[in-house]
Order: C-alpha cells, then sequence, then structure tokens
C-alpha cells in the first residue's frame, strides 16, 4: 500500500465529480417531476392512464438499470436510420444523453411509487376539511394534499437520491468519465484496483455523508409541528414520575 | 316568518349499498336558527348535515342554500353535485366544524385560519390576519398563533377550529358532533364558546350528544330515529313525556 499513490489517485478521481453530480442532480430533479406527474396520473380516475403508469412502473423497476442503459445506447443504435428521420438521432447518439434517460427514466419509477404512497397517507379528514372550506382541485392538492404528502415522503425520497448517487457509476459502462469511470481507467494503467477502488469508494462516502446531512435538514426545516411537539417530553416526565 | 330558509332539505334519501340512511328528510332552518339534531348513532343525524355541503351526496331530494338549490346530476348511476363552482361557493358559505378538528398538521394555529379566507375566498392577507386574530382572541387562544395544532390540547383544537369556520364569514355553521373526541373536562370550554355564538343570532345546526347544549341552547331540536325526522319542535315542547316514545326512550338513555 502506497499512501502517496491513494493520495495522487483520490486527486484524479476528485475531477470526475462534477460529471457525477451532474448525473445525480439532472436525473433526480427530471425524475422527481416525471414521478409527481406519472403519481397523480396513477391515482386518477382514468382506467386507461393507471395502467400505462403501473406498467411502466413495473418495467422499469423491475429490469436492472444497466440493462436499461444498454438498451437506449447500444440498443436504439440499431434503429439508427429512424432516429435520424426524426431527427433525435443527434440526442441518441450522445452517451451522456442516454445515461441522463435511462437514469431519470428508472428513478422516476420508484419515485412515482414514493410520491403515490405519500399522496395515500394524506389522512382524508385533512383533505375533508379543505373540501369543506370550498377547495377543490388544483387548489386543494396544491395547499393541502401535496405539502402534507411531502412532508411524509422526504426520508424515504431521500433513500433513493442516495441509490441515485451510487447509480450514476453505471455511467462508467458507457464510456461516461465521471469518478468510476475515470477508476476503471487509473486500474487499466496501474493494475492497483485496491487501491483506485477504496479512493473512489471514499469519494462516493464523502458525497453521499454531505448529502444525507442535507436530507435530515430539509426533513428538520420541514416538520416544524412535529419537533416542537411537546408530547414526547411529557412521556418522559411521566415516566420518570412513575419511578 | 320572512325571508327564504337559510338552509332547505326537501325529501332527502341517502343509500349506502342497499342500507338506506336517510329516507326522506325535510326541514327549513331560518337565519338565526340554532338547532340541534339530536339521534341514537346510526339515526343518520352527521349524514344528514354531512348532505347539507354535499361533503354525503344525497341519493335523492333536493337542498338548497339560501333559496338556491344545489344541482345534481347522475354519473355511472350514482348521484353527485352537477357543477363543482357551485359547490365550492356553497361550502366557502357554509363552515363545517368536524368532530376530530380536522386541522392542517403542516400550518400553524394563524395558517389554519387564514387559509380560507385568503387562497379560496382571494381577500387581501393583511385583512385576513388581522381577523383572524381577533378570532382567535374570542375563541381564547390567541396566545397559541404561531403553535401547531399538534401542540394544543383537544379543546383548544376545536376552538381553533371553530375560529377556522369563523374565519369564512359563513351564513350557516355546521357542527357534526364537536364535543364527541373530547375529554370530559375539556367540554365546557367548546360549549361556551358554542353558547356565544348563539348568542350573536349565528345559524348553526348542530349534531350533538349534549343534552345540557341542546335543551338550553338551542331554538329548535331535530330528533332522528332510523333515518326519519320523528321529532320537530322548541326544546320546551318536546322535552316532555309523551311525545314521541322512542325520544323518550332516547332521552332517558342519555341522562
Amino acid at each position: 500500500m502506497n499512501l502517496h499513490f491513494i493520495w495522487e489517485t483520490f486527486l484524479a478521481l476528485l475531477t470526475g465529480v462534477p460529471v457525477t453530480l451532474k448525473l445525480a442532480t439532472v436525473s433526480v430533479v427530471a425524475g422527481m417531476i416525471l414521478a409527481l406527474f406519472l403519481a397523480v396520473l396513477r391515482l386518477s380516475r382514468f382506467r386507461l392512464a393507471r395502467w400505462a403508469v403501473a406498467a411502466y412502473v413495473f418495467a422499469f423497476r423491475g429490469s436492472p438499470m444497466l440493462v436499461q442503459i444498454f438498451l437506449i445506447y447500444y440498443g436504439l443504435g440499431q434503429f439508427r436510420s429512424t432516429l435520424q428521420a426524426l431527427h433525435l438521432w443527434y440526442w441518441f447518439r450522445d452517451p451522456y444523453f442516454c445515461v441522463l434517460l435511462a437514469l431519470s427514466l428508472n428513478t422516476a419509477a420508484y419515485g412515482c411509487e414514493i410520491i403515490r404512497g405519500g399522496l395515500q397517507s394524506v389522512s382524508a379528514q385533512q383533505v375533508e376539511a379543505g373540501r369543506a372550506c370550498g377547495m377543490s382541485g388544483l387548489l386543494l392538492f396544491r395547499r393541502i394534499t401535496l405539502p402534507i404528502a411531502v412532508r411524509n415522503v422526504v426520508p424515504i425520497y431521500g433513500n433513493e437520491i442516495i441509490l441515485m448517487v451510487k447509480a450514476t457509476s453505471l455511467a462508467s459502462t458507457v464510456t461516461i468519465m465521471e469518478i468510476t469511470g475515470i477508476a476503471a481507467k487509473l486500474i487499466a494503467e496501474t493494475y492497483r484496483a485496491f487501491e483506485v477502488f477504496a479512493a473512489a469508494g471514499a469519494i462516493y462516502l464523502l458525497i453521499n455523508f454531505v448529502l444525507m446531512r442535507l436530507i435530515a435538514f430539509v426533513e428538520r426545516a420541514l416538520s416544524p409541528h412535529l419537533r416542537r411537539s411537546t408530547r414526547p417530553v411529557e412521556t418522559i416526565g411521566a415516566l420518570a414520575a412513575t419511578h | 316568518m320572512t325571508g327564504t330558509p337559510a338552509v332547505s332539505l326537501r325529501d332527502i334519501r341517502k343509500k349506502f349499498g342497499h342500507f338506506e340512511v336517510l329516507k326522506g328528510v325535510s326541514f327549513d332552518a331560518r337565519e338565526g336558527d340554532v338547532i340541534s339534531i339530536l339521534g341514537s348513532s346510526g339515526s343518520g343525524k352527521s349524514t344528514m348535515l354531512r348532505c347539507i355541503n354535499m361533503l354525503e351526496a344525497p341519493t335523492s331530494g333536493v337542498v338548497s342554500i339560501n333559496g338556491e338549490a344545489i344541482a345534481m346530476k347522475t354519473r355511472y348511476g350514482v348521484s353527485c353535485p352537477a357543477n363543482p363552482r357551485q359547490i365550492d361557493r356553497i361550502r366557502s358559505e357554509v363552515a363545517t366544524v368536524f368532530q376530530s378538528f380536522n386541522l392542517w398538521s403542516h400550518m400553524t394555529i394563524l395558517q389554519n385560519i387564514i387559509e380560507a379566507p385568503v387562497y379560496v375566498q382571494k381577500r387581501p392577507k393583511g385583512e385576513c390576519i388581522a381577523e383572524a386574530e381577533a378570532l382567535l382572541e374570542k375563541v381564547g387562544v390567541v396566545d397559541k398563533r404561531g403553535a401547531y395544532p399538534s401542540e394544543l390540547s383537544g379543546g383548544q383544537q376545536q376552538r381553533v377550529a371553530i375560529a377556522r369556520a369563523l374565519a369564512q364569514k359563513p351564513k350557516v355553521l355546521l357542527f357534526d358532533e364537536p364535543t364527541s373526541a373530547l375529554d370530559p373536562e375539556l367540554v365546557g370550554e367548546v360549549l361556551t364558546v358554542m353558547r356565544g355564538l348563539a348568542n350573536e343570532g349565528r345559524t348553526m345546526l348542530v349534531v350533538t350528544h349534549e343534552m345540557g347544549f341542546a335543551r338550553e341552547v338551542s331554538d329548535r331540536i331535530l330528533f332522528l330515529h332510523k333515518g326519519q325526522i320523528e321529532v320537530d319542535g322548541r326544546p320546551d315542547e318536546i322535552f316532555t313525556k309523551g311525545v314521541n316514545a322512542h325520544f323518550d326512550q332516547f332521552t332517558s338513555r342519555v341522562h
């Protein structure tokens, strides 16, 4: 083991961090918007839309993300002439775009199920209170249902975001030089897999550490109604009093 | 008496599956009436109240608010309001206080109160806040304006819910068993607020088990039995034995 080599490797891998972060950010944001849209359709009264979303979720949750990336990047290459005719080839020949598409579509499927659960867990009574004062449709969704659902969902969605950061490493399989891509290149040059992958792992760990703090912060900021509750304190007081 | 009734129900029926909860109820509430609705559980009293603002859509019959009949239609064989806009407008004029308060957990007390005035009635926020504070003062929880519902006792939450209903400047107030979810020692504070409102001459329809309140505060009592209004009269007329056998049975059990 050579500490100097590990440090050099670490610095070299850091140049891949912006690509990793860009992949993660764009796909998480795009996926989240799509997920919200899908979740609303999933809960709508249009049977066809419900079925379509269920099929989408089944396909993207049920198959490996690596296969999805290969299907889009390599698989669609087979239909080059069609894509050229549709003026889409410019996009689909770009591995960066293909990976972003696969990551976004994949996280949207998971996100859809998370948001659906969040929306369904909003108590019927609070929604009814909204209806009873004259709210309906988008206003009711925007002011009551969604804000309550978001608060229910943050910890679980945080988990999905962390998974997505790690999933960006799959981009290395289609020539993208993010952290894992650079690591693979360094190993090919040096044959020192342990040091290189250890350094790469450490960088993912650091990114996710910051991310977890950020998610915890958002969770805290959004739930003052739970944090400031005096009940747990009273419970402890009551327990202390009985002993 | 003069004027159109504030609330009018004509031959309202409501079926859940094959079970008919309301078997044709009719009554008029005039402006300023305080009406208590009594009945044992399953008698249909809450369902009747919920039909007034279409939280339950009646299977048949006509509900009118201030003389305006609510338009109904049938979709897939189920009766429902024909015009969602009309329902939203009527609900903003007919405020409801629920058994389990139903305050919005993610909003502070003040936000709960200004929500409908600002976002449904589109009134200026500053004006709504000033009114909200006055209402909180009135129900005695002004010191909790920045707190969240989970930090309040049941009695305080229900008083906030009443303030929230009043903030809509409603023409009619509906109370659906407002004290049934409260600990006995908290019932009094809520009833006191409701008494105050009754004395202001507000139009109130109250589904309740509080016989004292029904007797002393209301102008009129409706007694439901198995989906029908069996007794309809002033408290001093009906609290004498022999008016109605079911009502006698009910009052002897409740007391």
